[in-house]
């Protein structure tokens, strides 16, 4: 899960079940495996033919990142949780009313590495904009370690669409240039803002009067009270979406030892798994998973457990604030999504209750060997204009990185509840960036957590593990590393 | 020698040869070649020699896949031909012989085309029915009942002591069809007299079974026993769509294929998943080789 593949989530954290994408993966495989099986007659590898040219058009005041005006652009779109109505609906014309001469190509597609990466390995037809998202994404790791993205520096530097005074990095919610960037050097747009807490009906906890606990102690009185009630007071689906946990867990050590913890995981350093907060944190959340859960979901997909949610079968669920949106055609009208952060765990916590995790998601970029770079920069530059955001929000019911794009749009109560936590929390926002710089990490995770939340496992043992992991990773020279 | 005789050898040969360097033998090459680099699927691959070799010594995944591929080798072929074999021998021959002719139990054209209904379904669809089988809670078709007569759910799937067998079911389940079309026609192909001469001398079913149908059998269990022992090499497709957090829990169902997808489409580590390929390739190779060998026995010429 890189912060793309959280925003991907809402329809897809796992590959796709049908048959065709199978016999894709199957076939894929066996490019690898058995490579008589592929039809790969030229040479896989052959080098990217460099067709990168930047644009080739006038700088102009309206055309501030120099435009050809005439040339095409091709633009791939993750459809996913948000859809591409967005793109066809909204940013795609915004292109042409600025370029009428242009014509641009929409591509929609569900599983990006296996439309694109062959693509990008020939240097044939490569796009101008690609929404690097869902399950099926290209490694962002990869992708900047063979330099596959271009620099969105003259974008940031750029002046906005609709106050040239103002330059884009201005009109973005702070930290979405540092989300995109890899060891300082902004690659990657994520477009939609993302708030990860607890969530539970507004409804049934009014009902039951229930309240939103803030310290351990009451969080578990809630959930002992819950499990009274005859519902499975906390759970999250182990088959393919076991990342919702582990950003819990992680959430809690972050709150338990300040961002640093969080850093510290980040950068790889020695010893970062198994310092105290994490061990604190995965302790805590091992005995929620030992006394608070339902086994049999460990076996479910994460569509199973939401909506056994609504049907009020389960009481608090963890996931971003796509899920409302994700869920809408299941949850009952009156049903009222709210979002909690994770309660405290220690009296001593560093950083208080109200301490989110905030990101963006939905990862888009420009690459290094678009025939048209400087119109896909300029794509780019349109979605982050006042009406592409807005568009884009109200067509997803999701919040776009440009700040007040949700002006005049009824988010409904859930994306409200959770915008309102992200302002509660002020400056005490945090994000973790190691899953999308080092996917096996992530991998490894989601089986750790899965062991000690469904299995009886402990927190040394949990914390050793992604040590050890972490350490592989470290030596491994053959993986890009990542700072910040 | 006459003349013109190469050119014309040669004028059949080409095609194929031709088809079959590009598309087989050039990959493989290609891909004993990215094993020995580092690439990541993008930029041209740099030279790597064997670290991704040593990596993988060190991985325990891929030593856990290769623990499940041992066991499927083992259990697959055996069970797969022991029930394709039993069903072949009573739709074919357990019947009562009416006269002359051996026949199968009642009803044995039916069975035989229901035997076959599994094969038809693509594997990602059986993948998607037996998570149903499977499912650990009320909805599920076994824990379902269980739950409902009051017994503890099994969870076969996230239970990691029962997950690699609940897996191998499915695949017995999905290849015994075809096995019983494949010994059906052996069995047809075995001269009636030779059944009739034994049944004259008094023999049993059993004694039918073991002494006569088996050892004329012998090449088309020969050979599948290769079919199955490959596909003990692959289950990819069943892992990668039921298995709990594709190949858990605990990597406990991974196999070979599903860490070579990992790694290569996930992780893109697309050298080091050629490498564990090459592996792949060795194994399965070496399997074939060492089975013909042992199997290996004088046809009996009919």
């Amino acid at each position: 899960m890189s912060e793309a593949r959280v925003a991907g989530t809402p329809a897809d954290p796992t590959p796709n079940l049908d048959r065709r994408s199978l016999l894709r993966n199957a076939a894929a495989v066996g490019l690898v495996a058995l490579p008589g099986a592929g039809l790969l007659s030229a040479c896989a590898t052959s080098g990217s033919g460099d067709s990168g040219t930047s644009g080739g058009g006038k700088k102009t005041a309206t055309n501030p990142l120099g435009v050809k005006e005439d040339a095409p652009l091709d633009v791939v779109i993750f459809n996913g949780g948000y859809g591409d109505k967005y793109a066809t609906e909204a940013h795609e014309p915004l292109y042409k009313k600025e370029f009428p001469k242009a014509t641009v190509k929409h591509e929609a597609v569900t599983d990006v590495g296996k439309t694109l990466q062959p693509r990008f390995s020939s240097g044939t037809s490569v796009p101008d904009v690609v929404d690097n998202s869902g399950s099926g994404l290209m490694d962002f790791g990869a992708l900047v370690a063979d330099g596959q993205m271009a620099d969105l520096t003259p974008l940031w530097d750029a002046p906005s669409v609709d106050d040239p005074n103002k330059k884009v990095r201005d009109i973005v919610v702070p930290g979405t240039v540092d989300t995109g960037s890899f060891n300082g050097k902004p690659f990657v747009l994520y477009y939609v803002s993302t708030v990860f807490g607890l969530w539970y009906s507004g409804k049934l906890f009014k009902d039951k009067g229930w309240t939103v606990p803030t310290t351990w102690d009451d969080f578990l009185k809630l959930l002992d009270d819950i499990k009274k009630a005859g519902l499975t007071p906390f759970g999250y689906a182990g088959a393919n979406a076991a990342y919702y946990m582990w950003n819990v867990i992680l959430t809690s050590a972050a709150k338990i030892g300040g961002p640093d913890v969080l850093k510290a995981i980040d950068n790889l350093e020695d010893g970062a798994w198994t310092a105290p907060a994490v061990k604190q944190a995965a302790t805590a959340w091992a005995e929620v998973g030992a006394k608070y859960t339902d086994k049999a979901f460990l076996g479910l997909k994460h569509t199973d457990v939401q909506l056994q949610q609504n049907q009020y079968k389960v009481a608090l669920y963890p996931s971003g604030d796509w899920l409302p949106n994700e869920q809408s055609k299941d949850t009952p009208s009156d049903f009222q999504y709210q979002m909690m952060p994770t309660p405290s765990v220690t009296s001593s916590d560093k950083l208080p209750a109200n301490a989110v995790r905030a990101t963006a998601g939905e990862g888009f970029f420009v690459p290094a060997h678009a025939p048209n770079k400087a119109g896909g920069l300029e794509y780019l530059r349109q979605m982050l204009s006042k009406k592409g955001a807005n568009e884009f929000t109200k067509l997803t019911k999701s919040p776009a990185v440009t700040v007040g794009s949700a002006e005049g749009v009824d988010l409904g109560p859930g994306v409200n509840s959770s915008q309102a936590a992200l302002k509660a929390a002020g400056s005490n926002v945090f994000n973790i960036f190691f899953d999308g710089w080092y996917a096996e990490l992530d991998k490894e995770c989601r089986t750790a957590t899965n062991e000690l939340f469904f299995n009886g496992g402990t927190a040394d043992a949990f914390c050793t593990r992604m040590q050890k992991k972490a350490d592989a990773i470290k030596a491994d020279s053959s993986v890009t590393k990542f700072h910040r | 020698m006459r003349h013109g005789r190469y050119p014309f050898i040669v004028g059949f040969l080409v095609a194929p040869v031709t088809l079959y360097v590009v598309f087989v033998i050039a990959p493989y090459a290609q891909a004993f070649y990215i094993s020995m680099t580092n690439w990541r699927g993008f930029a041209p691959p740099t030279w790597a020699g064997f670290d991704n070799y040593k990596r993988m010594a060190g991985d325990g995944a891929f030593w856990k896949a290769i623990e499940h591929h041992l066991v499927m080798l083992i259990t697959l072929p055996l069970v797969t031909i022991a029930i394709a074999l039993f069903f072949a021998f009573l739709l074919n021959l357990g019947g009562r012989s009416r006269g002359s002719t051996m026949s199968g139990v009642w009803g044995s054209k039916f069975y035989r085309v229901v035997f076959f209904f599994p094969q038809l379904l693509a594997l990602p669809i059986i993948a998607v029915l037996f998570g149903m089988v499977y499912r650990p809670n009320s909805s599920g078709l076994i824990d379902g009942v269980l739950i409902k007569l009051g017994l503890a759910p099994v969870g076969w799937l996230i239970n990691p002591k029962l997950a690699l067998w609940a897996v191998i079911a499915v695949l017995v389940w999905q290849a015994v069809g075809f096995y019983v079309v494949l010994f059906s026609a052996g069995m047809a192909s075995i001269p009636k007299d030779i059944f009739e001469a034994a049944e004259l001398d008094g023999a049993p079913q059993s004694t039918l079974f073991f002494r006569v149908t088996l050892p004329l059998l012998w090449d088309t269990l020969q050979v599948a026993w290769v079919y199955l022992g490959i596909a003990a090499f692959d289950g990819f497709a069943i892992v990668d769509v039921l298995t709990v957090d594709q190949g858990g829990p605990d990597n406990n169902t991974t196999v070979l294929a599903e860490q070579i997808y990992q790694n290569a489409f996930k992780f893109g580590k697309f050298g080091y998943a050629s490498a564990m390929g090459v592996a792949l390739f060795f194994l399965t190779i070496t399997f074939a080789a060492l089975t013909l060998r042992v199997t290996r026995r004088e046809t009996i010429e009919l």
